[in-house]
């Protein structure tokens, strides 16, 4: 049998702490086989309520420090009972702590208006479910070259700057020097002639 | 029995399901993500899917029972058997969920009452299939052998 990607100490990538907020189970599993065969760490929770207290974002003091449990991507199921994930997104983007943290949103329905109102929310990237190996591989390379400019940026700033250091800038903020992706950041005013995966797949659904 | 043979058994029994529609590609994806490490990670999923989906079963007969349907409740749950079954790639309990879904929007109560049988049927059909499938492999790794990748039917 093939070996995918089993051996992620040997491949070199640093390893993504990913969050994913899904309220099916059956996609909680599957997201979580494929964030950790991409050498992702993951935790899987069934609620937008949930990944607010794991956030520390509750109100309520979390049993960890955030420090800790530093997340560096969050991908949410839309549809959910309770909070959805438009909502969760807008409340993570609300939050000075948490609005760098990249959010995806992921959806069995591939409706426009409902991809466009993410997207001006500031989620990152749209999947439209079932997500697949080449979804969570893209993903993650995209947030490691965020990750690694964040970091060359920040170390940058360190040395040049006095006290004030500014925040390390949101991966989708920077996007010039990024090699061709196929999910180079959206705007959504922007109607590019570049073939946009996602899209093209959604307009091809059913 | 001879590996190979078990093999071609279990090769020739999965072109068919996807031949027919029982399964679609992204069962061959959930297969790409079972290695040594996780060698039972298909039929933890699947498994999950059985027993999501009896539930959503149980709970649709039940509203659909009701004197005053409540379709927003009915329509909750086809979109989560509608999205598991996606999940795993059983692609004709998928489609008869798209056309329940649509029946809900209509509040046709006959409609989704033969949606509800047609539902159900699907699903016995395809786990009574998917158990047939993962005996196979059971065989062969019993006999010492590999589970051949599915990838060719994506």
């Amino acid at each position: 049998m093939e070996e995918m990607g089993s051996d992620c100490s040997s491949s070199g990538l640093q390893e993504l702490h990913v969050l994913a907020v899904d309220d099916s189970l059956v996609d909680r599993k599957v997201i979580e086989r494929l964030l950790k065969i991409s050498c992702c760490k993951v935790t899987a929770v069934e609620s937008g309520r949930r990944a607010l207290q794991y956030l520390g974002l509750d109100g309520e003091r979390s049993s960890v420090g955030f420090d800790e449990l530093k997340v560096n991507l969050i991908m949410t199921d839309y549809s959910m009972p309770g909070m959805t994930g438009y909502e969760l997104l807008k409340k993570i983007k609300g939050s000075s702590k948490l609005r760098e943290i990249p959010v995806v949103i992921m959806s069995s329905e591939n409706v426009l208006a409902r991809i466009d109102r993410c997207l001006e929310e500031g989620a990152e990237e749209f999947l439209v479910k079932p997500v697949k190996l080449s979804d969570v591989e893209r993903l993650r390379d995209f947030i490691l070259r965020g990750e690694e400019k964040n970091e060359r940026e920040f170390s940058r700033k360190r040395k040049t700057s006095d006290d004030s250091c500014t925040p390390a800038s949101s991966p989708s903020s920077s996007d010039s020097d990024l090699p061709s992706s196929p999910i180079s950041p959206i705007s959504v005013s922007t109607v590019s002639d570049e073939p946009r995966p996602k899209r093209a797949r959604l307009l091809d659904d059913n | 029995m001879e590996v190979d043979q078990l093999q071609r058994s279990f090769l020739e029994y999965s072109r068919l399901l996807f031949h027919e529609g029982f399964l679609d590609g992204q069962f061959s994806q959930l297969q790409l993500l079972q290695d040594e490490s996780n060698p039972d990670f298909v039929f933890e999923v699947v498994s999950l899917f059985f027993e999501d989906s009896e539930r959503l079963l149980n709970d649709l007969t039940i509203a659909l029972d009701q004197q005053n349907v409540d379709f927003k409740k009915i329509d909750a749950h086809v979109h989560q058997l509608k999205g598991s079954s996606s999940s795993i790639g059983a692609q004709r309990v998928k489609n008869v969920c798209i056309a329940f879904r649509n029946f809900c929007d209509e509040q046709n109560v006959e409609g989704c009452l033969r949606c509800l049988q047609q539902v159900k049927q699907e699903y016995l059909l395809v786990k009574t299939k998917l158990e047939a499938q993962l005996r196979l492999e059971q065989q062969i790794v019993a006999a010492g052998g590999a589970i051949p990748m599915l990838n060719e039917f994506c």
